[in-house]
């Protein structure tokens, strides 16, 4: 039987929904703050609606639904979902009405795109936006990297409510063993590595030819969309746009450290740096990107499109880490995948998408430490079909510590890896109905739902609504990774069919 | 006979160059130079969109991407065609409206493989100019209505609480 739930249960939801709402509003003072700086009137009007519409809505549900009693498992993951879509219609608002977007549905698309750190953008005329807006589209790929939920757990959640959405984020991991701690850490080494960027790419902005003053705006731009694996630009021609190899090579570093495990970064940073070289999830990415670089190198050496070796690399390495690791930047052009790439370095780039960068992390996909017990538990299978039945096989693995692979350890990371394979073809499926060919709507049913950004060119605002609306739902799942999306759609059920 | 011979040579020789200075001068999209790439390739196109962003000066040359509405494509010219092109556009101005003619590469080997253009004329059809900005009145009266509302949201917590 299920049970339908109570109007406590709606109470907890509202209370701690409005918490992440309000919380939500103060980060946008930011775009308020640099709207007045820059001078651009309407736009800080944009953000002034915005903020003032969220405040109203926090304040009604944190009033109206007041309440002292503790978030349990399943209202927490909830609250998460809930969250998760609430900032998308909200974060819309002011880039439906700069004017940019053709449609508040596009205006969702990007915001989700932006707070799920995809990248994929329907933005009209993108290089006549105001910095406001930009700074926003940014802000949002930043805020939603570290996820909503830390916005609200560094700032207005506290005790176990906190624990539970912060799991329902998708971050399994506890770095320090206070949530609250953990989550200012995540923000602490996310503030540093963007003051030390932003100055890195101003610099190199301005060696390349830029004003000092956008070579700074873009810098803590390209730094918050590679960071937290985004990959939105301020420019309509993504990274193209700078035509710099300098640019490349230090954006590549970002969003590789942007990959990497929040947990990896503790340990670097409080001195264990051999962890690096031990962990199973930095060994797999290595493997990782070795071979589906292999197998794009391979497909583009078959054209003979890039001539040069060093060409060759500068533009397939940058497309394959960028998918990689869930960023998303392209200097190549979205048709030339289409026109001058072949299907077997689309594979390549495809597959790389598919993997995704390391658990607790800020990029989608699989995730290597899955990749890598599922690998393992693999190896052990056919070890113990291989030796004597008297034979004891034990797998172990090093994730900051060494494990022992388990049944319900390969189990889990099998199911995530189905689901996620489930929600790539789903994506293509609909791709292919709207008349798209299959490998092209792989790609970039693959790009949304692994939050990459990486597109062939039929993300466009002409595009059928019903396949934005896919893409929306796969870049949300994929960035919860399914468990909160089913409590949520478990709770409609309950609610509609429960006693 | 012979001057008749001529003539008709003198037409046809005229007709090829005026529909060789036609096709010249008739600009490419940018969306057919992207999609047939590689039949463009090391040809000289004529290119003619808003410069956008920065001027990037490197050294003797400089780099411009110039935008036709559909795409924008990165321009390698000399620094002395560079430091005529006053503005790019951004929120606040329309860049200069620009033509070049020069060799399309699909993938330039002297810049990494980029999809470029390397100048070898550029003339500036129309100077860009500053875009003021406007109070728009609507959304001032909606910031100013929501104020209330949150004065309001605020009242009726204060009252419950009361």
């Amino acid at each position: 039987m299920i049970l339908r739930p109570g109007l406590d249960d709606l109470k907890n939801i509202g209370y701690y929904l409005g918490k992440i709402i309000l919380g939500l509003g103060l980060t946008m003072v930011v775009p308020i703050a640099a709207g007045l700086v820059f001078n651009e009137i309407n736009p800080t009007l944009d953000f002034l609606i915005t903020l003032e519409i969220t405040l109203i809505c926090g304040l009604i549900l944190t009033r109206f639904c007041f309440t002292e009693t503790e978030l349990d498992w399943k209202q927490g993951m909830i609250v998460v979902s809930l969250s998760w879509l609430v900032a998308t219609l909200l974060g819309a608002i002011p880039l439906y009405l700069s004017g940019h977007w053709k449609s508040y549905l596009d205006a969702c698309f990007e915001a989700m795109s932006g707070f799920a750190t995809t990248g994929l953008s329907l933005a009209q005329d993108l290089d006549h936006l105001s910095l406001t807006h930009n700074l926003w589209r940014h802000l949002i790929m930043f805020i939603g990297g570290q996820g909503i939920v830390i916005v609200g757990l560094s700032f207005l959640v506290k005790g176990s409510s906190a624990f539970r959405m912060y799991v329902g984020e998708a971050r399994d991991e506890k770095i320090l063993p206070n949530v609250m701690h953990t989550s200012r850490f995540i923000w602490l080494v996310s503030i540093v590595y963007l003051l030390i960027s932003t100055v890195t790419l101003g610099i190199v902005g301005i060696a390349s030819g830029m004003r000092p003053l956008n070579a700074f705006f873009h810098g803590a731009c390209l730094f918050m969309a590679a960071f937290d694996t985004g990959g939105f630009t301020p420019n309509s021609q993504s990274a193209l746009y700078y035509h710099s190899a300098p640019m490349e090579i230090i954006t590549v570093v970002i969003m590789i450290l942007g990959a990497l495990n929040f947990r990896l970064h503790y340990h670097v940073w409080t001195g264990n740096r051999k962890e690096i070289f031990r962990n199973i999830e930095t060994r797999s990415l290595f493997l990782a990107v070795l071979v589906t670089f292999f197998i794009t190198a391979v497909g583009l050496r078959a054209i003979n499109i890039y001539p040069d070796a060093l060409m060759l690399f500068r533009k397939g390495f940058f497309q394959l880490i960028s998918g990689h690791t869930g960023t998303g930047y392209q200097t190549i052009y979205a048709r030339q995948f289409v026109t001058e790439w072949n299907d077997l370095a689309l594979v390549g780039v495809i597959c790389a998408m598919a993997l995704g960068g390391a658990v607790c992390s800020t990029t989608g996909a699989i995730k290597m430490l899955r990749i890598g017990v599922i690998f393992k538990a693999l190896l052990e299978d056919i070890k113990r079909i291989i030796l004597p039945e008297r034979a004891i096989v034990v797998k172990r693995f090093h994730h900051i510590k060494d494990l022992f692979i388990e049944d319900k350890m390969a189990r889990s990371a099998l199911l995530i890896t189905l689901a996620y394979l489930l929600l790539y073809g789903a994506g293509a499926l609909v791709g292919m109905y709207f008349g798209y060919p299959f490998l092209l709507s792989l790609f970039e049913s693959t790009s949304a739902a692994a939050n990459v950004g990486l597109s062939c060119g039929i993300t466009q605002a002409s595009m059928p609504a019903t396949l934005k609306v896919t893409y929306i739902i796969q870049m949300w799942a994929g960035r919860l990774e399914f468990m909160s999306v089913f409590t949520l759609i478990g709770f409609f059920v309950a609610l509609a069919r429960g006693r | 006979m012979k001057n008749l011979k001529a003539f008709g040579l003198g037409i046809l020789a005229c007709a090829f160059f005026f529909s060789a200075c036609l096709a010249y001068a008739q600009p490419i999209r940018s969306g057919e130079l992207i999609d047939k790439a590689s039949a463009y390739d090391g040809q000289t196109v004529t290119y003619a969109g808003e410069v956008i962003g920065d001027i990037m000066l490197r050294g003797d040359y400089a780099w411009v991407n110039i935008n036709d509405a559909d795409n924008a494509i990165g321009v390698w010219l000399p620094r002395a065609a560079a430091v005529r092109i006053i503005r790019g556009g951004t929120y606040k101005s329309k860049g200069d409206w620009i033509e070049v003619s020069g060799v399309f590469r699909r993938a330039c080997p002297q810049h990494g493989g980029d999809l470029d253009i390397h100048a070898e004329a550029v003339r500036i059809i129309a100077p860009g100019k500053p875009l003021g900005e406007r109070l728009d009145v609507n959304k001032r009266n909606m910031a100013i209505t929501l104020v209330v509302c949150i004065c309001l949201v605020l009242i009726s917590r204060r009252l419950k609480t009361a």
